[in-house]
């Protein structure tokens, strides 16, 4: 009996109503077509394509709620909107995936597998917060001391330099101090909701 | 013509040559671009899958300055930041509230209000009427328009038509004498800022592309985005090793396709910056 | 002296929840005029209406206050009981404490004194009421039936039957609608022409019914009863009654590639044709649109080849105007086109059909004679694919609503496939099964069970087409939404069912109301599901919402007993509520002016000029009239007259101000 009752939570505060209040998606308007599903270009890279994603939200339960956040799927998701562009419902179902991708990065919840997909996320900001620009050999240079993936890519190196298509020097914005405070503030806020 | 011009971390880094041949086809047609003033990186996949506030924050700098300069247009030819752009005037425009945050966080007034125009709105609108005179030598290939993702989706906020069916490159390719081929992957998605973590994914979805425009005859592919650029020329040799298979099919910018229709010479256009070689016969 | 009587109504526990009625009715007391006052759990039962007859007797009311729920249900509950008590009804008023407070307010003072407020203005407005009589009217004993599809079918049958005339008006050249399409029908599997046909031809042979097709209603005037229709018959450049169907002209026209619209565009038709073997009437028409005679100036073969001569190039549209006392409306609905769907192609895959489409592919009578062959190739389809709410039940992009039909003829349709391509796989995507009905359940099950049907639960992202084959890119939900990918060589598309374009306009002319989706809106969903708010006119059939044959039929024969119950009087009453000129002695007559600003405004063409004459015969003043026949009280022309001349009877102006004056003066 037990577990027939728990099947479907009443958590008033759980992924569910979150990203409701915070998104404005609702994701009890899914009615489980599996379109998006159908359509994904990564739905067979993620553990729970889409569509399973958002019956999972749907249960509203502490524990689903736990898989949800450190689930790989949103990590894989590339924001191509396939999905999105096609749900009968309308449901922004890119825009739920960067909302699970914040909140289980800042709740350190994150999938092991998708270490070396936020690493790359992590040094590519770096490489702005720095030179206000993105400077490729920085990023990679960066990008592989995180992750020791050191011979990957190596090949293409040579091939880019030669071609023009990497610099060894950054380019830099000129008002890089004003930009470093905008990602200052930006941190700033993050640690204020957390607490 | 003066228009704003928002070249993105892309153009100068790892495709100079989409940003060549850019330029290239506006100095030949009389089209001056002025260059956003120090302007930053949009924060593309990496802000908006980490930070969501930078990730509205990066543009509306970019956004900013525009508006400093003046500038009432701004043509954005990189697909990424172009929808970055889009997307954040989109949801910062209609939200007040979040308007005051984002002005917070740059210390300065939000004002989103120029005009973004993605490579093909600009195409279309102040390069196609001027084509017709100007070809020199036509493009007799066949060829495949690929338009990705981030130029038509999300299609209501993008204003894109038939989004699942684009034309506007065919148009121009037909104009340019080419023959655009029907086919089923010109809005899918190549694998964009997965080349770098997952290499393997990008292989298989940027492969499946190659393989549908190669069953199809096409020549060439020709682009909008320097990400699918990239994914499908510099990564090609992971690609065919993946589907343990050959591909002979260039991969050109819309732009370097019009500069050479209009005579300009292949270097200028950056060609031979290519992983795969483009030997068309012209 | 007013003596007026208030009765308060708990309506069980709907209004006493929040409106405390005992004060109500205390309070009530106590307004001028009132003699007598009370509440009670349901004025509306038997006991309830009796105290009502009882105060009226015993206290000699001048008038009555029900104060108790909408006057839309039970305003005629209670005028009756006022009548039998010897009121006249019209005596009689309602104060809505139900809609109006009690179900849109919280329990509080505010709310009771809300109540009390609604109860005041009553009282304040029917001490002002003045006994009225009903109207009675002559009924045209003719029923007007549009649309021939077998709704409008079925009713003009069972209208006919009855022993009225019938007037029926059909868009095509021949009567039939869908069903005259459709190959076999769900649950039975009988062949739709054989239990349609046999209908057309007695529509067409019976005495009571004229039938006019290629035809259009483009007026409507008039009120219950006592309608005048307009038609408008379109040239069909044949003389009907010449000409013997023989149809020789239509096998010598040279323009013989014109998708025909019977065959969803997978057969040919010539510019002069016959839409079906089976068609009623059976007599060609020229399609002036596509004839090289009308466009060009010169072929004129049919008028060569007619044995008949009935070829009549200068026949012009002819204008009809028919007096009818009813109208059944039966005008259908229609289907998305395979371009509604972007993700499926745009419509241009040659392969990708509708539902209809395939109906025309399995018929006997359909361009592959009932082979099942794809269009493009001609080949037999080895793989077929079915896709069930393709624009249903989809809010982003086709219609919210969920179609009805399609679940339950895409069952038909893999069954028909099975049956005829032994070998051949067939696949259904769907969200749900929909098979309430009859027999329905039963059916889908032999789809899956006996006839080997795969049912896949999941929608399908993409088409596209390779090779030859049609990639149909969907997902089984019920495995945990693993990827489904099919090389299919035929697709069809269960594409929603919408309203027929022109049916806005349509309603516009019959001056009954639609919904957001343009299908005609019942009276009540529930308890008046075959009227419009309309007096006069009905509905039947898919026109209203989709529905199935068995649905549609039912609904026709429910009309139709409703116009057959309408003709059975000779004469009609109806409420009084209209609109008066005043009249007053002489030498005034009226303080209307003559100024007739009112005419153009009433949108029922009701008013007249009158001719004030002395005993000479010489006009003294012309004023304006209402003529009672066809005022229908929406009091247009009340708010354009400058003189303040016109009243509505049971809501004058001064009765209105008393009810206003009511609630300010005590504030
Ligand atoms: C693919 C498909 C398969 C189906 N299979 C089945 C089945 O197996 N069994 C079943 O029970 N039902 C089936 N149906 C449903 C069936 O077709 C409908 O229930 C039925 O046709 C409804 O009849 P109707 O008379 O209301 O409308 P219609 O058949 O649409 O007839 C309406 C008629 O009105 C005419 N008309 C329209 N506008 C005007 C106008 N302004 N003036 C004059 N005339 C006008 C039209 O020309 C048409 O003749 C199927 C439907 C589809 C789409
Ligand atoms: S497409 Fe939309 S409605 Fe369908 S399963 Fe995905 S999110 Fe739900
Ligand atoms: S946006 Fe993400 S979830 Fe949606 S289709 Fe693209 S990759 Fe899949």
């Amino acid at each position: 009996m037990e577990n027939i009752h728990s099947h479907l939570g009443h958590s008033a505060n759980g992924l569910l109503q979150e990203i409701r209040q915070q998104t404005a998606v609702n994701i009890q308007a899914c009615y489980q077509c599996g379109k998006c599903s159908a359509g994904c270009p990564l739905a067979g890279e993620m553990d729970f394509p889409p569509s399973l994603l958002m019956r999972m939200i749907q249960v509203n339960k502490p524990e689903t709620d736990e898989k949800v956040l450190g689930a790989y799927s949103m990590w894989v998701c590339l924001t191509c909107n396939t999905c999105s562009s096609r749900c009968p419902m309308e449901i922004d179902i890119p825009r739920v995936m960067d909302h699970l991708r914040e909140k289980s990065f800042t709740l350190g919840k994150t999938n092991k597998k998708a270490s070396p997909i936020i690493d790359f996320h992590k040094a590519f900001l770096k490489s702005i917060e720095v030179n206000g620009r993105l400077h490729e050999l920085g990023l990679i240079v960066y990008y592989k001391m995180l992750t020791f993936r050191l011979m990957q890519d190596v090949m293409l190196a040579p091939g880019m330099l030669l071609r023009g298509k990497l610099h060894l020097f950054p380019e830099r914005i000129r008002q890089r101090k004003q930009l470093a405070a905008i990602f200052k503030r930006t941190y700033k806020r993050r640690k204020e909701q957390e607490v | 013509m003066n228009i704003g011009f928002y070249p993105g971390c892309s153009m100068q880094g790892s495709s100079p040559e989409y940003n060549e041949s850019v330029q290239a086809i506006c100095s030949a047609l009389g089209i001056s671009l002025i260059e956003v003033s120090d302007w930053n990186c949009c924060g593309a996949t990496a802000a908006h899958n980490l930070n969501r506030e930078l990730s509205l924050a990066l543009p509306a700098r970019i956004l900013a300055h525009a508006a400093a300069d003046g500038l009432e247009e701004v043509l954005v030819p990189c697909a990424a930041c172009y929808n970055r752009l889009k997307m954040v005037q989109h949801e910062i425009g209609a939200d007040r509230k979040l308007q005051d945050s984002i002005s917070e966080i740059l210390d300065e007034p939000y004002q989103g209000n120029a005009r973004i125009l993605s490579i093909l709105d600009f195409l279309e609108r102040d390069v196609e009427p001027l084509l017709a005179e100007k070809i020199m030598k036509p493009l007799k290939q066949k060829i495949a328009c690929y338009y990705g993702c981030l130029l038509v989706r999300p299609q209501n906020i993008l204003d894109a038509k038939r989004h699942e069916d684009p034309q506007s490159m065919d148009h121009i390719m037909q104009l340019l004498g080419a023959e655009a081929i029907d086919w089923a992957f010109k809005t899918e998605c190549c694998g964009a800022g997965l080349s770098v973590s997952k290499t393997g994914v990008v292989a298989e979805l940027s492969g499946r592309i190659l393989d549908d425009a190669a069953h199809r005859g096409a020549k060439a592919i020709i682009v909008a985005c320097p990400m699918c650029h990239s994914n499908l020329d510099m990564r090609r040799k992971a690609i065919e090793q993946h589907r343990n298979k050959d591909f002979d099919l260039p991969v050109m910018y819309i732009t370097q396709a019009i500069g050479l229709a209009l005579g300009i010479d292949p270097v200028k256009l950056g060609l031979k910056r290519h992983f795969v070689p483009v030997n068309l016969e012209l | 002296m007013a003596r007026i009587g208030v009765f308060v109504c708990h309506c069980g526990e709907n209004i006493s929840a929040t409106v405390e009625c005992d004060k109500v009715a205390q309070a009530a007391a106590g307004f001028p005029g009132v003699v007598h006052s009370i509440d009670y759990k349901y004025m509306c039962s038997d006991p309830g209406q009796n105290m009502i007859r009882e105060a009226i007797r015993e206290k000699n009311l001048t008038g009555v206050v029900v104060a108790s729920c909408s006057p839309r249900m039970h305003e005629p509950t209670f005028r009756q009981a006022c009548s039998e008590a010897g009121l006249n009804p019209f005596l009689c008023e309602m104060a809505n404490l139900r809609e109006h407070c009690s179900w849109v307010h919280e329990k509080g003072e505010a709310t009771t004194k809300k109540a009390i407020d609604l109860v005041r203005m009553m009282v304040e407005k029917v001490k002002r009421n003045q006994p009225l009589y009903p109207i009675r009217v002559p009924v045209t004993k003719t029923a007007l039936v549009v649309g021939g599809g077998i709704a409008g079918i079925q009713a003009a049958l069972d209208i006919a039957n009855g022993g009225n005339k019938v007037i029926m008006v059909e868009r095509e050249p021949s009567i039939g609608g869908h069903m005259s399409q459709l190959s076999e029908t769900f649950p039975t599997l009988d062949c739709s022409q054989c239990i349609l046909t046999p209908r057309m031809v007695e529509v067409a042979q019976h005495p009571n019914i004229t039938l006019y097709t290629y035809a259009e209603l483009i007026g409507l005037d008039g009120f219950i009863g006592n309608f005048k229709a307009k038609i408008r018959k379109k040239a069909k450049s044949v003389d009907e009654k010449i000409c013997t169907g023989c149809a020789l002209c239509t096998t010598k026209c040279p323009q013989k590639k014109i998708p025909s619209e019977f065959n969803e565009g997978l057969g040919k038709r010539t510019a002069i044709y016959v839409p079906f073997p089976q068609a009623v009437p059976n007599k060609p028409v020229i399609d002036k649109d596509h004839c090289t005679y009308y466009k060009t100036g010169k072929c004129k073969i049919c008028e060569k080849v007619c044995p008949a001569q009935a070829i009549r190039f200068d026949q012009p549209d002819e204008i009809v105007e028919v007096a009818v006392g009813a109208v059944v409306i039966a005008t259908g609905f229609t289907i998305h086109q395979t371009g509604f769907f972007p993700e499926y192609g745009y419509g241009r895959y040659p392969d990708v059909l509708t539902g209809l489409q395939f109906e025309r592919l399995a018929s006997a009578s359909g361009p592959t004679l009932g082979e099942i062959r794809r269009p493009s190739d001609g080949k037999i389809p080895e793989t077929i694919v079915f896709i069930s709410c393709a624009g249903s039940r989809d809010p982003a992009k086709g219609i919210e609503y969920c179609s009805k039909i399609c679940c339950m003829y895409i069952a038909k349709h893999a069954m028909l496939y099975q049956h005829k391509v032994h070998h051949g796989k067939s696949y259904v995507f769907y969200m749900d099964i929909r098979a309430g009905g009859k027999m329905y359940e039963e059916f889908v099950r032999r789809a899956i069970t006996e006839d080997q049907v795969n049912y896949v639960r999941g929608r399908v992202s993409k088409i596209y087409e390779r090779d030859g084959k049609l990639i149909v890119k969907g997902v089984d939900t019920l495995m945990g939404a693993e990827a489904v990918e099919i090389e299919a060589d035929m697709v069809v598309l269960a594409t929603a069912g919408i309203a027929n374009p022109g049916a806005e306009e349509l309603a516009q002319t019959l001056h009954v109301s639609y919904d957001g989706h343009h299908f005609f809106s019942e009276a009540h969903p529930k308890l008046r599901p075959v009227e419009t708010n309309t007096a006069g006119i009905f509905l039947a059939g898919a026109c209203q919402a989709l529905k199935d044959i068995p649905e549609s039929v039912a609904q026709a024969s429910g009309a139709a007993g409703k116009v057959n119950i309408l003709f059975s009087k000779s004469e009609l009453t109806r409420e009084p509520l209209i609109a008066v000129v005043n009249r007053s002695a002489p030498p005034e007559y009226s303080t209307c002016v003559g100024c007739f600003l009112c005419q153009p405004a009433c949108p029922y063409q009701a008013i007249e000029k009158e001719e004030i004459k002395d005993r000479s015969g010489k006009v003294i003043k012309t004023v304006a009239r209402v003529n009672p026949g066809l005022c229908q009280g929406c009091g247009t022309c009340v708010a354009f007259c400058r003189s303040k001349s016109i009243d509505i009877q049971g809501y004058t102006h001064e009765q209105v101000l008393a009810e206003v004056m009511a609630v300010l003066e005590n504030d």
